[in-house]
């Protein structure tokens, strides 16, 4: 019998991590791109849960007035849902990608603050199973992702999990503001010689902007859940009429808080489609400047249009007028970026592989998702549309159709460099075409659902109401083909993680600093890094540049120690919160372990 | 009409405005998707094909593709401006509502304060004339909305919104709750129906009487019932000691023709079928159950029948 086995091991070894890559190595690293790693591994878990909560939702509604979900199981799982992809996958996905890339692409050896980083992550993870503990403790919250006052008080709603939603929310918020802030320091500190500002990669340059909008409103939104916690527990009444306050006020803060989110989670996607969109078009991206420069104005207005959230409530005329107008201006700095794109695109010579693929169909997704975002600044379509399916349909042509197609082809893009090997593009291509149609099929006709008047976050819905029973089993067919689409994706990995073809160091011939490195990257990232002329440094490089590093200068390879403080101290900080939903005991715990882990912190250099 | 059926005037604005929007966001799709298939066709990379030529940007079309969508806006702006004070005009400075609406978990509850008529989940209307509507909430947020005949309302404790509201034509128009407000959000349902003027007139004529109290029988015994299984602590029936208002005025139940805002068709089982088990039908529900006999039941459903 023949030794030989028969899946042959890839010939090329590639390089490692670290030489022991045991999990207590994870657990203990602060390398940006193992965190990374960790960011996208756990935001694949809690997108896992998440696509479930889905696809029971929508079996619930295939059919008029079923009884598969009882109500409370169906709120509990809306609000987990939403929670669940916008606050651990989505936002945390892209700070990920970010984390791994943002060091590699200005030529830094890591982030400014590598525990700072690790504590983020850990942050998120054990944020996030706080969250599902819920489950286990007396139920989840069912307050919706938004858990509007009075609703959300404790005269309406005892369960503890809405403790939990706020306590956890407020635990991975800590760990996005700091996120932000050490990307806004790695970014003004650690660009490799020659990278002036003007020369940002534009994913760098828009996760940049990013960070800025992170620091205004996740503060903003770890301050109001500060203030929901203690009018439950301390019945402090900040939102209630009768004593002087105003359930207004949380819709506000909220608001103020999450219209900036909506562009937390879509920014970075820009981001993506301007590297991925130029390589395979073979063309710089068009009007640099114009991108990059939006990308500012959009950051300004999402401070100021949160109101167009809350045009039902009755705000005075004025009011309502001024946030339809500053809503209606954020679309023209958006225009621009689309227009760009296509620009882009038009003239080149365009390789669809799967990455080009989602990449050119979130440029008409995400208008799409747009074009139905302006109706609702023009205020009386808002008074139609508002809390129907309509919404829906809008915002998950915006947040799936656009950012997760975006997520998408920067996995394809990036795979290659994180793992050194490239993902299978007959797989790709499933994964893209089911996507595709199952994306589409499921959402499209949940515009029609909104303005035959469905209202969202029902349970089900009568039987008598003419084409609703069809259009919602439309909806949930696509949503089985998206569940589908999403399994071929993660086989995808599993199996290009193990045995996919070699990459090289620049499968796609990129021209950012992250392909002038080894597949996956040494822990120290460069030996060298070459000079740099424009955003584009790689395209620039004259050929003796290019064969033997001429002209490339040498960059710290110091490694810092790594260490269980970020872990520790995430864990702490945890378990405080935890404490503060149960007993004061768990609380004792995690100020013990905050102790610890600050000694180790201070300790080691 | 598309993009919904409409029968209101201030709808009917609604309709058109959303036409009008509907077609300058088609006309920009199709320039983009027609634009990124058209590269995707013309410029596919051919093999051998040396570098394409490296465009850095055009200023000429910056400033047109950012100044054209403004000018489309500042149009759409001036629109919205005009149809908002078409669709919601403002209330008058010293307002006297003809119906007074308060969303409860998870029913409406109806007045009329003029004619003193209590009602819920049912809204009668006359057609062609203009009401004013005052929307009150009792616990948590809702929203009042009936999507062919008038803007959204958010309806907020403690604090009070007016709405204009009227009807072209008789007919039964569905509305809905659509702010979540807990468990049967789904089920608060709306119901309005708009009757020629001078049908609406008998129709509040009838609300507005006291049904006589039976004396005999299975009725009066139900009559009996309401007052000592605590069903009077939340129910109001004209005429009798009972006037709270946690639950649903029940005077003239049987001129309703749904249950418990919309869940239930209003026959005599359904009915029998919600005293028996309330929250077997609506989990969830504020009405208790109470754990009534098939004899209490039947008498209790005999007496809310025999009341109008
Ligand atoms: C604790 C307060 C409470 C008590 C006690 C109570 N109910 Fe109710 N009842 C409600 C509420 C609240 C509703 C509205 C339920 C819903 O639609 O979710 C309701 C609904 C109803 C309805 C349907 C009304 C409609 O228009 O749809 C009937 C009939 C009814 N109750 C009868 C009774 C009878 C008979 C009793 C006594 C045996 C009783 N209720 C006791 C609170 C109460
Ligand atoms: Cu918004
Ligand atoms: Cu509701």
């Amino acid at each position: 019998m023949s030794q030989i086995p028969l899946v042959p091991e890839s010939e090329i070894p590639l390089p490692r991590l670290r030489d022991d890559n045991g999990l207590l190595s994870w657990i203990a690293s602060i390398d940006h791109k193992q965190i990374g790693i960790m960011y996208l591994l756990a935001t694949l878990f809690f997108f896992a849960l998440g696509g479930i909560e889905a696809l029971l939702l929508r079996t619930q509604l295939a059919r008029p007035e079923s009884q598969f979900l009882s109500p409370d199981a169906y709120n509990e799982l809306f609000t987990m849902h939403g929670t669940t992809m916008i606050f651990l996958v989505v936002m945390p996905m892209l700070i990920g990608f970010a984390t791994y890339f943002v060091p590699l692409m200005i030529g830094a050896r890591d982030m400014l603050f590598p525990r700072v980083n690790a504590l983020s992550f850990w942050l998120l993870l054990f944020g996030g199973l706080l969250l599902y503990f819920s489950f286990f403790a007396g139920g989840a919250p069912t307050a919706g992702w938004f858990s509007y006052v009075p609703l959300s008080q404790r005269a309406y709603n005892t369960s503890p999990g809405l403790d939990y939603w706020s306590l956890a929310l407020f635990g991975t918020g800590i760990g996005t503001i700091l996120a932000g802030v050490n990307f806004i320091g790695t970014v003004l500190v650690l660009r490799a010689p020659g990278m002036k500002l003007t020369r940002l990669p534009l994913f760098v340059w828009m996760n940049s902007v990013n960070s800025v909008l992170i620091l205004g409103a996740l503060s903003l939104l770890n301050a109001s859940l500060i203030m929901l916690f203690v009018e439950r527990q301390f019945d402090m009444r900040f939102f209630d009429e009768a004593s002087g306050g105003d359930p207004l006020l949380w819709q506000h803060l909220f608001w103020a808080f999450g219209h900036p989110e909506v562009y937390i989670m879509v920014l970075p996607a820009f981001g993506m489609i301007s590297e991925i969109i130029p390589v395979f078009s073979r063309k710089p991206i068009f009007g640099y400047a114009f991108v990059a420069g939006s990308t500012v104005a959009i950051m300004v207005l999402s401070y100021l249009v949160w109101a167009h959230h809350m045009f039902a409530v009755g705000l005075p005329r004025i009011f309502n007028i001024f946030f339809a107008l500053a809503s209606m201006l954020i679309a023209v700095p958006t225009g621009v970026k689309i227009f760009n794109w296509m620009a882009t695109m038009w003239g080149g010579a365009i390789r669809f592989t799967t990455a080009m693929l989602f990449a050119s169909s979130f440029l008409i997704l995400f208008t799409i998702g747009g074009l139905s975002g302006v109706s609702f600044a023009v205020v009386p379509i808002d008074w139609q549309t508002t809390d129907t399916y309509y919404v829906v349909a809008h915002m998950h042509y915006v947040l799936f159709g656009g950012t997760l197609f975006a997520i998408f082809a920067a996995t394809y893009y990036w795979f290659p460099k994180m793992t050194g090997r490239l993902l299978s593009e007959r797989l790709g291509k499933w994964h893209f075409w089911l996507t595709f149609v199952g994306f589409n099929t499921t959402f499209m006709v949940q515009h029609f659902l909104g303005l035959m008047g469905m209202p969202r976050r029902v349970y089900t819905y009568p039987a008598d109401m003419p084409g609703w029973a069809l259009l919602n089993l439309i909806s949930t067919i696509g949503a089985y083909i998206l569940a589908v689409s999403v399994l071929i994706f993660v086989w995808n990995l599993v199996v290009s993680w193990r045995r996919g073809a070699a990459a090289g160091d620049n499968p796609w011939q990129g021209w950012t600093l992250e392909w002038a490195t080894s597949s996956p990257p040494p822990v120290h990232n460069f030996e060298r890094v070459p000079p740099i002329r424009s955003h584009r440094p790689l395209y620039d490089l004259t050929p003796a540049e290019r064969t033997n590093q001429a002209g490339w200068s040498a960059v710290s390879q110091e490694i810092p120690q790594p260490t269980y403080a970020p872990a520790t101290l995430a864990l702490g900080i945890i378990f405080v919160l935890w404490g503060l939903a149960t007993t004061w005991l768990i609380s004792a715990v995690g100020l013990g372990l905050i102790v610890l882990a600050l000694q180790l912190w201070f300790r080691q250099k | 009409m598309f993009p919904f059926d409409t029968a209101s005037p201030q709808s009917a604005v609604i309709a058109e405005l959303f036409n009008l929007i509907a077609v300058i966001a088609v006309v920009i799709f199709i320039i983009v998707t027609l634009g990124v298939l058209w590269s995707a066709w013309r410029y596919r990379h051919q093999d051998g094909q040396p570098e394409p030529r490296q465009i850095k940007g055009n200023l000429p079309l910056e400033i047109g593709w950012t100044l054209i969508p403004l000018l489309i806006l500042i149009f759409v702006a001036v629109r919205t401006v005009a149809a908002m004070d078409l669709v919601d005009p403002a209330p008058p400075v010293d307002p006297t509502p003809d119906l007074i609406i308060t969303g409860h978990q998870w029913w409406w509850e109806i007045e009329y304060p003029q004619a003193g008529v209590m009602t819920a989940n049912e809204i009668h209307i006359p057609t062609g004339q203009r009401l004013l509507l005052q929307i009150e909430a009792a616990d948590v947020l809702h929203s009042f909305w009936l999507p062919q005949l008038a803007r959204k309302v958010d309806m907020i404790p403690g604090q009070t919104r007016w709405l204009w509201l009227e009807v072209d034509e008789p007919g039964v128009y569905s509305g809905a709750c659509a702010e979540f407000c807990g468990a049967q959000h789904a089920w608060m349902r709306l119901r309005l129906t708009a009757h020629a003027p001078d049908e609406y007139e008998q129709w509040l004529t009838q609300q507005a009487q006291t049904p006589a109290q039976p004396t005999t029988g299975d009725a009066a015994a139900g009559a009996q019932l309401f007052q000592e299984r605590t069903c009077v602590n939340c129910h109001a029936i004209a005429g009798t000691a009972g006037q709270a208002r946690v639950g649903p005025d029940l005077t003239h139940l049987a001129t309703r023709a749904t249950l418990a805002a919309g869940l239930l068709t209003n026959t005599p089982e359904n009915l029998r079928a919600w005293l028996k088990a309330p929250h077997t039908l609506k989990p969830g529900t504020l009405m208790p159950d109470l754990h009534l006999t098939d004899a209490e039941v039947e008498q209790l459903a005999t007496y809310l029948e025999t009341l109008p």
